[in-house]
């Protein structure tokens, strides 16, 4: 089923958890809410559940207003950061909760009721845990069952709050895997928040990334990678460096060194953003390049990671170098070398808002 | 190595204290239990037998004395089940939703615990009494609330009234809506999250409130002192009878009376650990909860 978020808006006495957020989710998709806390992720995911009365706009599910229905009869499968099972009931009632609430004409026969369930507890590899309660599970367990739950009823969409937040990381790799894997063969929309980048950027199709109550780009992970639309997102995803600089004339200046492209911006201060392993370091000076000293290497896995301070120093550039290229003439500290940006993007300083996290609103919790 | 090391050698745990504070912290708590809880209980037990158990039973089995144990266990059959009607609705109201007037209602909820009993039954004789203000239309009408059962049923209510709801308020406040949410999402209609979701996870906090509830109804002495006018054998509570006797010099039967009340209280609390014994492992389950959170 297809999602539709049209200009939706949430306030909270006041404060703006969501301002006029729309986004199109379409049938089959993986899609991942991703912004640092109090972005209003947490906000948009209940409001799309129905959990939340938005103060504005609409969801459409499938092009039918999604308010007109009761939330009990939107049919969506939702899975809480805490997973809120039931812990008076075993795990076998959990799931089959849902199921034996439904008005008598349509709730299956107990029988029926049992061979769902225990093909649910199956599906997410807990089945041997059935007549155990949520308290004698380990964290990864309640999770299973938390979707085994929300599964029993068929939903037409799963919203994950947080999915994987309260695992260790071993656990959350392999549950992240197994997710996608179940997402793919039974073929719902699905929508999850997250704030871990990685996360958001291994599991979902696209990545909605969210900034103070906004949308601030939307698009398949590698796209909002390489091509992030806005200062926030650069920062927010993956490591950049952030240099003020000069725009003149269609190019950005360090100093007084020409150093990248920025054709169409207005000159003025402006902001440019690096990866570090899209700077190429010489010991020699190149044309583009930018005179710099090696502070400190850190050999770190797979990567040589170089800070280099320039003088005069408008602040340090982290780059970060495949070993292997580091390993033939490595860098040591105090040389003086050159760097030069493979890619770069500049932006206008006024639009430069760096990720400041706003209140957390009691929902994200 | 650890084997061979004697017991007595060992280091004593780092969050243990010292031998003398620690007895001096036990025996503080004997002392002061054994003073002020197990002594007058004793007391009580020793003066209903002094006259030898031909004068208890006599004193149990007085015509007076019965009718004044059944009107105890009417009123509090009555009493205790309007209140859990009303801590229940109060509670949920409270804890699981966000509304205007909130404050308001905790703040109401609290009133019987401020207002002295004496003072809530002389409300109800100003109220119902033949000079309040609806007395003489209730008189009119034949209908007798103050100086007869109903006064006494009321006073009791109002005087009970916080038990269940202050027991129930904080655990479900503290639980918060995430499993509500997670009912209503799966298509539980209100009524189906309250008895199955709510309700369960509040139902130890219940069941204290209940024996709560249900022990000071049938001790209630002040306010149904009020608006009982002492009709002996029609308006006279166990406490009321208890304090009849004591005032005509039956010291005997009085504290038989006191001993057969001190024992409703033994059962409520032999009650409360039969239950918890029944329903201990589950009761563990659900304290340890998920998440983290309980």
């Amino acid at each position: 089923m297809s999602i539709e978020v049209r200009g939706v808006e949430k306030e909270f006495g006041g404060f703006r958890a969501l301002d006029g957020v729309s986004l199109n989710i379409r049938e089959g998709e993986l899609v991942a809410l991703l912004g640092p806390s109090g972005s209003g992720k947490t906000t948009l995911l209940r409001v799309i559940a129905g959990l939340e009365y938005a103060t504005g706009g609409s969801v459409l599910f499938d092009g039918e207003d999604a308010g007109a229905r009761h939330v009990r009869e939107r049919r969506v499968g939702f899975v809480f950061q805490h997973y809120a099972l039931f812990k008076h009931m075993t795990v076998f009632n959990n799931v089959a909760f849902g199921l034996r609430v439904k008005a008598r004409a349509t709730r299956p026969s107990p029988e029926e009721i049992t061979s769902k369930v225990n093909a649910l507890l199956n599906l997410v590899q807990v089945e041997q845990f059935g007549s155990r309660y949520p308290s004698q599970l380990s964290g990864g367990q309640r999770q299973r069952v938390a979707l085994a739950r929300a599964l029993a009823i068929e939903p037409r969409v799963l919203l994950l709050d947080e999915p994987f937040g309260a695992l260790d990381a071993k656990v959350r790799k392999e549950l992240r895997r197994w997710l996608r894997g179940l997402h793919d063969r039974m073929g719902l929309t699905s929508v999850f928040v997250t704030h871990d980048q990685e996360e958001a950027m291994e599991l979902s199709d696209r990545v909605a990334v969210m900034n103070r109550g906004r949308i601030e780009q939307v698009g398949s992970p590698t796209e909002v990678y390489d091509s992030p639309a806005t200062p926030f997102v650069y920062e927010f995803l993956g490591n950049a460096n952030r240099l003020p600089c000069r725009i003149e004339h269609g190019s950005a200046r360090l100093g007084e060194t020409v150093f990248t492209d920025a054709t169409g911006l207005a000159d003025g201060d402006g902001v440019a953003f690096v990866r570090p392993h899209d700077i190429e370091v010489t010991s020699d000076r190149l044309a583009l390049s930018i005179p710099a000293t090696v502070k400190q290497v850190l050999i770190s896995g797979a990567v040589a990671k170089l800070e280099l301070t320039m003088d005069p120093a408008p602040g340090m550039i982290e780059v970060e170098l495949p070993r292997g290229a580091h390993w033939g003439a490595p860098f040591l500290a105090g040389q003086k070398v050159h760097w030069r940006a493979r890619t770069a993007r500049v932006f206008p300083a006024s639009a430069g808002a760096s990720p400041v996290a706003a209140p957390e609103v009691k929902a994200a919790g | 190595m650890g084997q061979a090391t004697p017991r007595l050698l060992r280091p004593p745990p780092p969050t243990t204290e010292p031998f003398a504070v620690k007895w001096a912290l036990i025996g503080t708590a004997v002392l002061f239990m054994l003073l002020f809880l197990v002594m007058p209980l004793a007391a009580v037990l020793s003066e209903a037998f002094s006259r030898g158990i031909g004068t208890y039973w006599a004193a149990i089995t007085d015509p007076y004395t019965l009718k004044s144990v059944r009107l105890t266990l009417l009123v509090a059959a009555i009493s205790v089940p309007l209140n859990v009607a009303f801590g229940m609705t109060a509670a949920w109201a409270i804890a699981k939703f966000e509304f205007v007037g909130k404050s308001v209602l905790i703040t109401l909820i609290d009133l019987p615990f401020s207002v002295s009993p004496v003072i809530a039954g002389l409300i109800y004789v100003l109220m119902f009494g033949a000079q309040g203000w609806i007395g003489p239309w209730l008189i009119d009408h034949d209908i007798r609330i103050v100086f007869a059962v109903p006064g006494l049923i009321v006073a009791t209510t109002f005087v009970t009234f916080p038990f269940v709801a202050r027991e129930m308020i904080p655990l479900m406040q503290d639980q918060g809506t995430d499993e509500e949410e997670a009912a209503i999402l799966l298509g539980a209609s209100g009524w189906q999250t309250f008895w199955r979701v709510t309700l369960p996870n509040a139902k130890w906090a219940l069941l204290y409130g209940v024996l709560l509830c249900n022990a000071r109804a049938m001790g209630e002495f002040g306010a149904v002192a009020v608006v009982s006018g002492h009709v002996r054998g029609v308006t006279t509570t166990m406490p009321l009878q208890i304090e009849m006797l004591y005032n005509e010099y039956k010291f005997a039967a009085s504290f038989a009376v006191a001993s057969l009340l001190a024992l409703l209280a033994v059962v409520t609390l032999v009650v409360k650990a039969t239950l918890e014994w029944r329903f201990g492992e589950e009761l563990a389950a659900v304290h340890r909860a998920p998440g983290g959170k309980v």
